[in-house]
């Protein structure tokens, strides 16, 4: 439990703690997530690879515990999260290099978008293993990222900055 | 402007980019937009607009920072409570042996018991670390050299991580070739395994290090999926 704890631990914390918005409800929900693992270990099957298998279950128990918090809350809190101090895209642009742009845009996209565009650039999940964590086809996982990206580049725009797409 | 078809869906090509700069493709279809992007120059473009928004997500991502010691402790104090719960009922089962094994309280007993214990956890974890490590044919080659060239820090570097389908006898050529050194990783938490390579014996301006990391990840596109500058 060690090894694979020590492992893991910060990749599946950094998925949730993106999808929740909040450091220590993070740490509550990841802490549950290895108890769940620990618990079902022998219910492990192996036709997937590890790191998908913790991410479905750390995303299943995000997803609930955003359920059981009031919207206004979760806003409040969601909204903490991703305020840095950086200054809004308009502004940035003018004395900002494009990464930074980058970065605050992609902090800008919805909570779905985030999701798939985390699994697939960071997380390194195939279009599979995403069908799997989220639970979609892999058509959807396609199409959704997709429009992750022309979003992006919407907000890319906005800021300044003109990708010639979409 | 970004191919689609007549339903405003994704070309298929295009849908594929983002796998392609992961190196989440399987051979086949990582072979048939490889070959697309020699010859679609356009393609070609929104290719490297996706390998910059891989890097600012990870990026973005390695930002995040790490867990608290307490998700440590709070976890194996659950689970040190639960097994006294259930150390009655657990009588078979690879469950009940996974109780046994993994609970503090085995571990607390000696020191060389818990190193053995640890041991046996490693194995019976194998399978499942395995599983996970399996598509990245450059971990065990990509991580035996640390050993010996940690701890020589002169020079300059580059975080990297190299792609799934990379295999262990080209990763190593290419290093050699270019007069690369992994100095340290996989990078715990790092997704795949994150290697901090040893990019120039010098010192290099953040300019000419800027440039040798965009040539070095150039040059093996095939197997760097990832590479920035960094201390």
């Amino acid at each position: 439990m060690q090894v694979l704890f020590a492992r893991h631990q910060v990749r599946v914390y950094r998925f949730v703690l993106r999808l929740v918005g909040n450091q220590a409800s993070a740490e509550d929900l990841i802490s549950e997530v290895f108890l769940d693992v620990w618990r079902q270990a022998d219910r492990f099957e192996g036709r997937s690879a590890v790191s998908t298998w913790l991410l479905a279950i750390a995303r299943f128990k995000a997803l609930s515990s955003m359920r059981r918090k009031p919207d206004e809350e979760l806003d409040e809190e969601t909204a903490g999260a991703i305020a840095d101090t950086a200054d809004d895209p308009e502004v940035a642009v003018q004395k900002k290099d494009k990464g930074e742009i980058l970065r605050k845009c992609l902090q800008q996209l919805s909570s779905e978008h985030r999701e798939v565009i985390d699994l697939v650039y960071y997380h390194e999940k195939s279009v599979e293993e995403v069908a799997e964590i989220v639970g979609i086809p892999e058509a959807t996982v396609k199409t959704r990222m997709f429009y992750a990206r022309k979003r992006l580049s919407e907000l890319l725009k906005a800021a300044g900055i003109d990708r010639g797409w979409p | 402007m970004m191919k689609t078809n007549e339903n405003n869906a994704p070309d298929n090509l295009e849908a594929l980019l983002p796998w392609h700069a992961a190196g989440t493709l399987n051979r086949r279809d990582a072979d048939v937009v490889e070959r697309a992007l020699a010859q679609d120059a356009e393609l070609a473009r929104h290719f490297a607009m996706v390998r910059e928004e891989m890097t600012e997500t990870i990026l973005l991502n390695e930002a995040l920072g790490a867990p608290s010691a307490r998700v440590m402790e709070n976890l194996f104090k659950a689970i040190d409570k639960e097994r006294k719960g259930a150390r009655n009922e657990a009588t078979s089962g690879l469950g009940a042996w996974l109780v046994e094994l993994f609970s503090p309280r085995v571990l607390a007993f000696s020191a060389s018991a818990a190193a053995i214990v640890i041991l046996l956890q490693a194995g019976v974890i194998t399978k499942l670390v395995m599983q996970d490590q399996g598509a990245i044919g450059s971990y065990e080659t990509a991580s035996a050299p640390t050993s010996t060239t940690r701890g020589i820090e002169v020079g300059s570097f580059a975080l990297v991580r190299f792609a799934a389908q990379a295999n262990v006898a080209d990763l190593t050529r290419f290093l050699d070739s270019r007069g690369v050194t992994i100095v340290d990783g996989p990078r715990p938490g790092g997704p795949g395994g994150m290697y901090r390579v040893r990019i120039a014996r010098t010192y290099l301006s953040p300019d000419e290090l800027d440039r040798a990391v965009k040539e070095f990840q150039a040059a093996g596109s095939n197997l760097v999926s990832f590479a920035a500058p960094t201390e």
